[in-house]
């Protein structure tokens, strides 16, 4: 940005000591009533970082060779929305599996696993793309330290959060775990959401899940997502559910 | 009733008024996601040339939900007053339409009428206008509201100053308040949205706002947007609250999905207007809507969002508010799809809020999944100005970074003030000169100002 020249009347250095107390974009001077071409064109480049994650797409080729290293099998998957427009405007399609994917799931329903993972696109494929096999390097040795049994991990496109309850019944698996690209922000277009569902069947609504957020680098960072994904999963299967009812006793979820 | 039109061989069929309001829609992303939407362009004009001959006189007497299953439509039905509502009865609501853009009905007129008439009949009328006559007609309307200053007088145009922070911070909010103040925003409130609930949080938020209005001595009014019962807490424990925000819907369901009933409406306006703080006058709520809402909440009886939106607006002129604020674009593209639909959301939204007596604001706005950027923003701003609109946000550049969204900016009402020649509140304005912020025609003088600066940067140390 620095290559911007402007010729902003107002150059707005006296607010600069406030800039400290808050990310929000104040003092940014002006130049007649307007903002300046400095501080117009960033804005413009954050929503275009935005929009660009909006339409990214699930790295197939790449998830695929870096799940390989769990040695699990991998689904590929699609829900009822066609394409991204209509996955914007019809979120209820989002959240269903298209039949050539349910046809897909039930050959491996015979498995009966613990937990199913589930990695989705959602608002932000390339949160997904850059983030979950990093996040799943760390969780899965965890959980199967512990026993748990882990089926097939499924690459969803098109997906919202609610599609891991139609896979989790499919497979009839005890828990889902999902982890999916959440609505880009200004500041960070790459967050990861993660929503663990114990007991996933359809018609269940968020209070039903516990949801761990802005995972990124810059965000919570893997290993500290991992461990309430842990501590939560674990929870999970002690007391027999997950949502509000969980949330309350997780102690570690406040840090 | 059953109601019908015939183009060439084919006859639509609209089962009732609630079908032939939502099939009449212009198109929506979110009527689509009801099930409810016209299924075809030759749908929607025959449903809009069918409603065009229905009486105003038939949305008396049938109803979009049954008057014993929700209290907002008894709401409706009670309050209705016929001797206002004799100067359009023998209308159809085309007719009303020609009506409403006769050279003859002036603001006075159109003052006369807002106890006659109902929200389906402003929901029904709104779908048969372009979006010119949206503009043209809501211009004529005039609401005009005080607390601490005069808001929605023509040639007026104000804004809520929005200095939220993700946590609550004092300080994050205070540098955004300097910064918005000396931008000339604020004189509608300044307003914060908080990130949690808590009394005791919202109490500080208060404190911190009620201290830099008296140190400053500005002529304006303060809110925390905290539910309505954590207001009414607060309200008892001597808070020091100027106005009552809560959101609202319109159908009973999707107020009980926000917490709140008429009731507890009723008892938080009696609290609030007994704390009697107001100098220039008495309006003392704040109201926020949103077409979409009662959907999203599984409330909305299959009639249209945009039906259901202006019947919020009955519940909000119940209360005599200060403000009442349409979030249009915040609600994401499965409701409002793109800048196009957003658009003419708000604009009937404005219309048909002014027109039932309201003093309308638009939160301005977009999220990144939504098919939208500044660009339409911007051409919603300068729509909006020219029909008279209220107020709008004013928030740091344009980026809301607690509630991940775009608004407009401190610039862009400045933007819109100077095209169209507008002022902000009087009281507001004369402060502004005051404290050289602006000078008499309306331009800001050199942003930093380093006497207020110096004095602002006391509020938190103190």
């Amino acid at each position: 940005m620095d290559k911007v020249k402007t010729g902003a009347e107002f150059e707005d250095d006296s607010l600069d000591h406030l800039k400290q107390f808050t990310a929000a974009r104040i003092g940014i001077g002006r130049t007649g009533a307007s903002i300046p071409l400095k501080q117009s064109l960033e804005l413009k480049l954050a929503h275009a970082h935005a929009r660009d994650a909006v339409y990214s797409e699930l790295d197939i080729d790449k998830l695929l060779s870096d799940l390989k290293q769990f040695d699990l099998p991998v689904l590929l998957l699609h829900s009822e929305a066609a394409y991204r427009e209509m996955y914007l405007q019809r979120p209820d399609l989002g959240r269903q599996l298209n039949k050539k994917s349910i046809e897909l799931v039930n050959d491996y329903s015979h498995q009966k696993p613990d937990i199913v993972i589930i990695i989705a696109d959602g608002l932000s494929a390339t949160a997904v793309n850059h983030h979950a096999v990093s996040l799943l390097k760390t969780l899965i040795p965890q959980l199967q330290s512990v026993g748990l049994k882990i089926g097939p991990i499924s690459l969803i496109k098109q997906g919202r959060v609610a599609i891991a309850d139609d896979i989790g019944v499919h497979l009839k698996a005890k828990l889902s775990l999902i982890l999916i690209g959440e609505r880009p922000g200004l500041s960070s277009a790459d967050s990861m959401g993660c929503y663990i569902t114990y007991n996933p069947k359809p018609g269940l609504t968020d209070e039903s899940r516990n949801c761990i957020s802005n995972i990124r680098p810059h965000g919570l960072t893997f290993k500290l997502a991992s461990k309430k994904i842990f501590y939560l999963i674990q929870e999970a299967f002690r007391r027999k559910l997950s949502g509000v009812g969980l949330k309350d006793n997780a102690g570690l979820l406040e840090s | 009733m059953s109601y019908h039109h015939t183009i060439g061989r084919k006859t639509y069929r609209f089962n009732d008024l609630k079908t032939l309001l939502a099939k009449a829609s212009p198109h929506r992303s979110g009527d689509v996601l009801a099930g409810i939407a016209a299924e075809s362009y030759e749908e929607r004009i025959a449903a809009q040339i069918a409603l065009a001959d229905v009486p105003l006189k038939t949305f008396l007497n049938e109803v979009v939900i049954p008057y014993e299953e929700d209290e907002v439509t008894r709401l409706i039905i009670d309050n209705q007053d016929n001797n206002s509502f004799s100067l359009i009865s023998t209308l159809t609501v085309g007719e009303f339409r020609d009506w409403l853009l006769r050279d003859e009905t002036d603001t006075l007129t159109l003052q006369k009428l807002v106890q006659g008439i109902t929200p389906e009949m402003v929901a029904a009328v709104s779908k048969l206008m372009r979006n010119q006559d949206l503009v043209s007609v809501a211009k004529r309307c005039e609401v005009v509201t005080r607390f601490r200053n005069t808001i929605g007088l023509k040639g007026h145009f104000s804004t809520r100053l929005q200095p939220n922070h993700p946590t609550d911070d004092p300080k994050g909010i205070a540098a955004s308040m300097i910064d918005g103040l000396l931008y000339g925003s604020g004189d509608a409130v300044i307003g914060i949205n908080p990130a949690t609930d808590s009394p005791a949080e919202v109490n500080n938020l208060l404190l911190l706002m009620d201290t830099l209005r008296r140190q400053f001595d500005i002529p304006t009014q303060s809110c925390v947007l905290c539910h309505v019962t954590t207001t009414l807490e607060l309200i008892r424990q001597g808070a020091p609250i100027d106005l009552c925000f809560q959101s609202i819907g319109g159908t009973e369901k999707s107020n009980s999905s926000f917490g709140i009933n008429l009731a507890l409406l009723d008892e938080a306006y009696e609290a609030t207007l007994s704390l009697n703080r107001g100098s220039a006058g008495n309006n003392v709520m704040y109201f926020e809507t949103g077409q979409g809402s009662e959907l999203s909440a599984n409330a909305h009886h299959g009639v249209d969002q945009q039906t259901c939106e202006v019947r919020g607006y009955a519940v909000a002129r119940r209360y005599n508010p200060l403000l009442v604020n349409t979030v249009v674009g915040f609600i994401g593209p499965e409701y409002l799809y793109d800048g196009k639909q957003i658009t003419r959301a708000a604009l009937e939204d404005h219309f048909c809020g002014k027109l039932l007596g309201l003093p309308m604001g638009v939160d301005i706005c977009y999220t990144n999944h939504a098919e939208a950027d500044q660009d339409d923003m911007d051409n919603l701003l300068t729509l909006l100005g020219v029909a008279g609109c209220n107020f709008i946000m004013g928030v740091p550049g344009s980026d809301d970074i607690m509630l991940n969204y775009q608004s407009t900016s401190f610039h862009d009402a400045l933007y819109i003030r100077n095209v169209l020649g507008l002022r902000p509140a009087p009281e507001f304005e004369q402060w502004l000169i005051r404290q050289g912020i602006m000078d008499n025609k309306g331009l800001l003088t050199m942003h930093s100002n380093p006497h207020l600066l110096k004095e602002m940067k006391g509020l938190w140390t103190r």
